[in-house]
């Protein structure tokens, strides 16, 4: 567990992400769209008398206005200021009086909100967010003090923490010209300026039925929900027309990168590399073999990554890959390293060159694809016990492109993926040309002036 | 994918292993079992997934380190699955792998923890290696050194981590010359002097069936499990032989301790004395706690730190019920120039509920929270487990999940009313790390450098009314949070 943890705050500081949404299982799972233009799925697990209720809206930081970073994330906290019909603090209220668990959260693509509780209050959830759908009402009184939280939250996340610092560097440099350099929770300029008038014209452009999913979980099946959807989401109008969400595309990208970020609180220099690779949703099929080449690359002590730099060579204390996948636009595949102290990072980085040239070159065994590909598709039958583990992936594969088909056929399309594939992948995508490398230093170096 | 914000935050780092742990579910029966070994296990059958979850703990965690190398117990919990019996690491880890089998280790300060999660399939194999991981870790040279090297880091890190530094003052003030002031994975003087032999020694005290406690849940049957239990366990030795660790209150209360870091906001961790398990006002204080700070977007610390204020993204209280004391603990974090109002306002709600105790609805909504959410604590499989384990170490019988709707309902005004005076009254010591402005406090102010970047101001300060909280914190993980983290609120 200890290691576990570590991993974690690794993963949290260098790749501040969830591993890509893909994922299969739940039986029965029903999918279904209201006349107003609001998908439903429903993926029924009995075991105990709780569901996980899910709306995901269809909207995230990439789809800001430019100049209003962090936009779709102030509205997330705002949607929690009520509505005419329920005042501010009668939904939270009601759902801890109930003994019910709830959240938001908000990415480049997708906005969420959710409870989980006891399932005979479903109803009463429903209807509380189809009331917020589009309901919502904001004064000045709530938005401002609101606007100090999310500073708080952006002192928390990033100004506390070098880690997060060089993320946004990276993602800056890495996107030319996609909005997906842009960080989820604002550049701090922007936030500042963020108005309650901002936030109602994000709102009526983009919280509308016809874009959403709502994305139920538990101990019910489709015929109770769509019952209650008709007394509830059934009854929102439409109030906006959604256009196709077309971003601004990234230009292949021709220059190898680098962004070095100083600060005095680095106590373990590190180093991270993102490249620039497809999605589930641009191309499918490179996105499974990316996904099996984040595997043996770099997950976990019997990855390439970790084996040449941690096992065999000694010169970090760390080092893993990821992909992540589930994204409208085109994504990062990452590798990262900490190097042992007095290691210098082009050691570190000239080991993971050697160590992706290697795949690129000769490929990876049976062996480890068949480890990783078990490794893999059991994490989807560990995913039917979790019906909130569940209940995002589907409502992550919605809202970036992919289809309900996508989640569930997922394990055959792993397991259909060659080791040919695998090597495809690294060759045509680990290319330096298509990366910005980040080093993470206490300071920088001295300039030497001649 | 991408970094995902909640809206709310709760991190979890307090240093207890294991919190509070009421809750239950209506729809979970639990049978306890026991092998022809005479291993206790408790049981709960879940036909309908294919895999089998099995959590356990031995008493006995970082209090058992020797008192001059703290981390022993946590360099064990990250090196014992590193290899065991013929297989060395690498390949311990391919079968693990190729078997999709999940094995951890984990040292809080009263426990040592296990958990296996495995499709049933390959409920054979995951067992034993688990039951070689216990018997016949391997140690080798190479893995520890490994392990070391990447602990040391961590510790590197914790250095400058806001959150980490807050917790380690706290614990360190709270508890001097007692094993709970200990770092849980050790200092960057300890780790190094770890030698296996420590290592062997700690899993030779402290791996023993008469402190062990199991929660297995999943698709198998009493009679299986039994053996599989024998087959992990039965080699142990029956008896642990553990140091002592005298019961401690929290000292240093009324005082605020500052770590000084060039952060732009402000971690705080707040703690006083709490109400141990078994006392009879237990139930009163986890009520009370809830409705100052519990895990709503409700509670009195939510509504005027955060709603009302803008102060702070995450503030939050909890009890911290150990085996030597018992803790109430609160956490938030604001920007430096907020760092006093902030802590007022703390302060303030901690005395006004001390002072009057919380309304009748207040506790009533409190009481439905509580029954209505234990069923959420039984949802997964692996949930299930942590809970079966819970339940035991706190000795709170088999049959809590059907006794507790009635002693949350036997609280009454009075009760709650006493239970706040008793657990809020007390005092409160207070380590801040940042650089709040104006300079903290407002009383004898002295300074002492330390060897690295960080200098301590030690305020000796009554903060205001003199403080009387006993809350507990959490820092928040600064690091960022992994995308999906399912954030209670605050």
């Amino acid at each position: 567990m200890g290691r576990m943890l570590w991993a974690l705050l690794l993963l949290a500081a260098l790749a501040p992400a969830a591993r890509a949404g893909a994922a299969a299982g739940g039986a029965d799972v029903a999918h279904f769209t209201l006349a107003n233009g609001l998908e439903m799925v429903v993926v029924p697990d009995h075991r105990t008398p709780v569901v996980t209720h899910m709306v995901w809206y269809k909207v995230g930081a990439a789809d800001e206005t430019s100049g209003k970073s962090g936009l779709a994330h102030f509205l997330e906290h705002l949607m929690f200021k009520g509505t005419a019909k329920n005042p501010e603090g009668k939904f939270s209220q009601t759902v801890a009086t109930l003994g019910g668990q709830e959240n938001a959260f908000t990415t480049l693509d997708y906005t969420a909100y959710f409870q989980r509780i006891a399932k005979e209050h479903l109803e009463e959830m429903m209807a509380f967010e189809a009331d917020r759908m589009t309901g919502l009402v904001l004064t000045e009184a709530n938005v401002v003090p609101e606007l100090k939280v999310v500073l708080e939250e952006y002192n928390m996340r990033v100004g506390n923490s070098p880690d997060a610092r060089l993320g946004e560097q990276i993602s800056a440099a890495l996107y030319l010209n996609s909005p997906y350099g842009r960080p989820v929770i604002g550049w701090r300029g922007e936030i500042e300026k963020l108005t309650r008038d901002d936030a109602l014209a994000f709102y009526r452009r983009f919280y509308t039925p016809n874009n959403a999913v709502v994305v139920i979980a538990g101990d019910v099946t489709a015929d109770e929900v769509k019952a209650l959807a008709a007394k509830t989401y059934a009854k929102v109008p439409r109030v906006a027309e959604t256009n196709p969400r077309l971003r601004p595309h990234e230009p292949p990208p021709v220059a190898l990168r680098t962004v070095m970020l100083a600060d005095p609180r680095v106590a373990q220099p590190s180093l991270q590399r993102s490249y620039l690779v497809p999605s589930y949703a641009t191309s499918s099929k490179d996105a499974e073999a990316l996904e099996v080449l984040a595997h043996i690359l770099g997950t976990g002590s019997t990855s390439r990554l970790y084996r040449a730099l941690v096992v065999d060579q000694r010169i970090a204390n760390n080092a893993g890959g990821f992909y992540q996948g589930s994204s409208l636009d085109e994504t990062r595949f990452g590798v990262y390293a900490i190097p042992q102290p007095g290691i210098p990072f082009k050691t570190c980085e000239d080991a993971i060159d050697e160590v992706i040239a290697d795949v690129i070159k000769n490929g990876v065994t049976a062996d480890e694809l068949e480890r990783a590909k078990t490794r893999m598709i059991a994490d989807a039958v560990y995913a039917q016990d979790n019906q909130a583990a569940l209940a995002r992936w589907y409502g992550t594969a919605l809202t970036t492109g992919s289809t309900v088909e996508d989640v569930q056929a997922w394990p055959d399309r792993i397991r259909a993926v060659s080791a040919e594939a695998v090597q495809a992948a690294a060759r045509t995508w680990l290319d330096r040309r298509r990366s910005v490398t980040g080093y993470l230093v206490k300071e920088l170096p001295q300039e030497k002036h001649s | 994918m991408m970094a995902s914000m909640p809206k709310f935050f709760t991190g979890a780092l307090i240093g207890a292993s294991l919190l509070i742990a009421p809750a239950v579910a209506s729809a979970t029966t639990i049978e306890r079992v026991t092998s022809p070994g005479g291993i206790e296990i408790w049981l709960v059958r879940e036909p309908t997934v294919p895999l089998i979850a099995m959590d356990f703990a031995f008493r006995g965690g970082t209090t058992q380190d020797p008192a001059d190398k703290p981390g022993v117990a946590s360099l064990v919990a990250a090196t014992i699955d590193e290899g065991s019996g013929d297989l060395p690491s690498r390949a311990f880890h391919e079968r693990l792998e190729s078997k999709a089998i999940e094995l951890s280790f984990s040292a809080t300060r009263d426990y040592f923890s296990g958990s296996l999660r495995t499709l049933v399939e390959n409920k054979d194999e995951a067992f034993e290696l688990m039951r070689t991981s216990l018997i016949a870790p391997r140690l080798d040279a190479s893995d520890v050194e490994r392990i070391r090297s990447e602990t040391l880091g961590i510790l590197r890190r914790d250095t400058m981590n806001p959150d980490e530094l807050a917790m380690q003052r706290w614990w360190q003030v709270a508890f001097p010359g007692h094993p709970y002031a200990r770092p849980v994975r050790g200092t960057l003087e300890s780790v190094p002097a770890i030698t296996v032999d420590d290592m062997r020694g700690f899993i030779h005290d402290v791996f023993a069936r008469d402190t062990l406690k199991i929660g297995i849940v999943g698709n198998i049957d009493g009679a299986t499990a039994g053996a599989l239990v024998d087959k992990v366990f039965g080699g142990l030795p029956a008896h642990a032989k553990l140091r002592a660790v005298p019961t401690a209150d929290p000292q240093g209360l009324g005082r605020v301790v500052n770590v000084d870091l060039d952060v732009p906001q402000s971690v705080m961790v707040l703690g006083g004395a709490g109400i141990p398990r078994k006392d009879p006002d237990f139930m009163a204080a986890f009520l009370v706690n809830h409705i100052l700070g519990g895990g709503t977007l409700s509670s009195r610390l939510y509504k005027e730190v955060r709603e009302t204020r803008g102060l702070a993204y995450s503030v939050y209280s909890m009890l911290v019920p150990l085996d030597s004391t018992s803790l109430f603990m609160t956490a938030t974090a604001t920007r430096n120039e907020a760092a006093q109002q902030t802590l007022d306002v703390v302060d303030k709600e901690i005395q006004r509920l001390a002072e009057k105790g919380p309304t009748a609805d207040e506790l009533a909504k409190a009481k439905s929270y509580q029954k209505g959410s234990f069923p959420l604590r039984f949802d997964t499989s692996t949930k299930i487990a942590t809970q079966l384990v819970l339940m035991q170490v706190e000795d709170l019988g088999i049959d809590y999940i059907d006794k507790r709707n009635a002693l949350i309902d036997a609280v009454t005004l009075a009760d709650a009313q006493r239970a706040a005076k008793r657990m809020l009254d007390g005092g409160m010591l207070v380590a801040m790390v940042g650089r709040p402005q104006p300079a903290l406090a407002k009383s004898d102010t002295k300074t002492e450098a330390k060897a690295d970047t960080k200098t301590e101001i030690k305020a000796k300060t009554e903060i205001k009314t003199e403080a009387k909280a006993e809350t507990p914190g959490t820092g928040a993980g600064t690091n960022g949070v992994p995308a999906m983290l399912p954030a209670r609120s605050r």
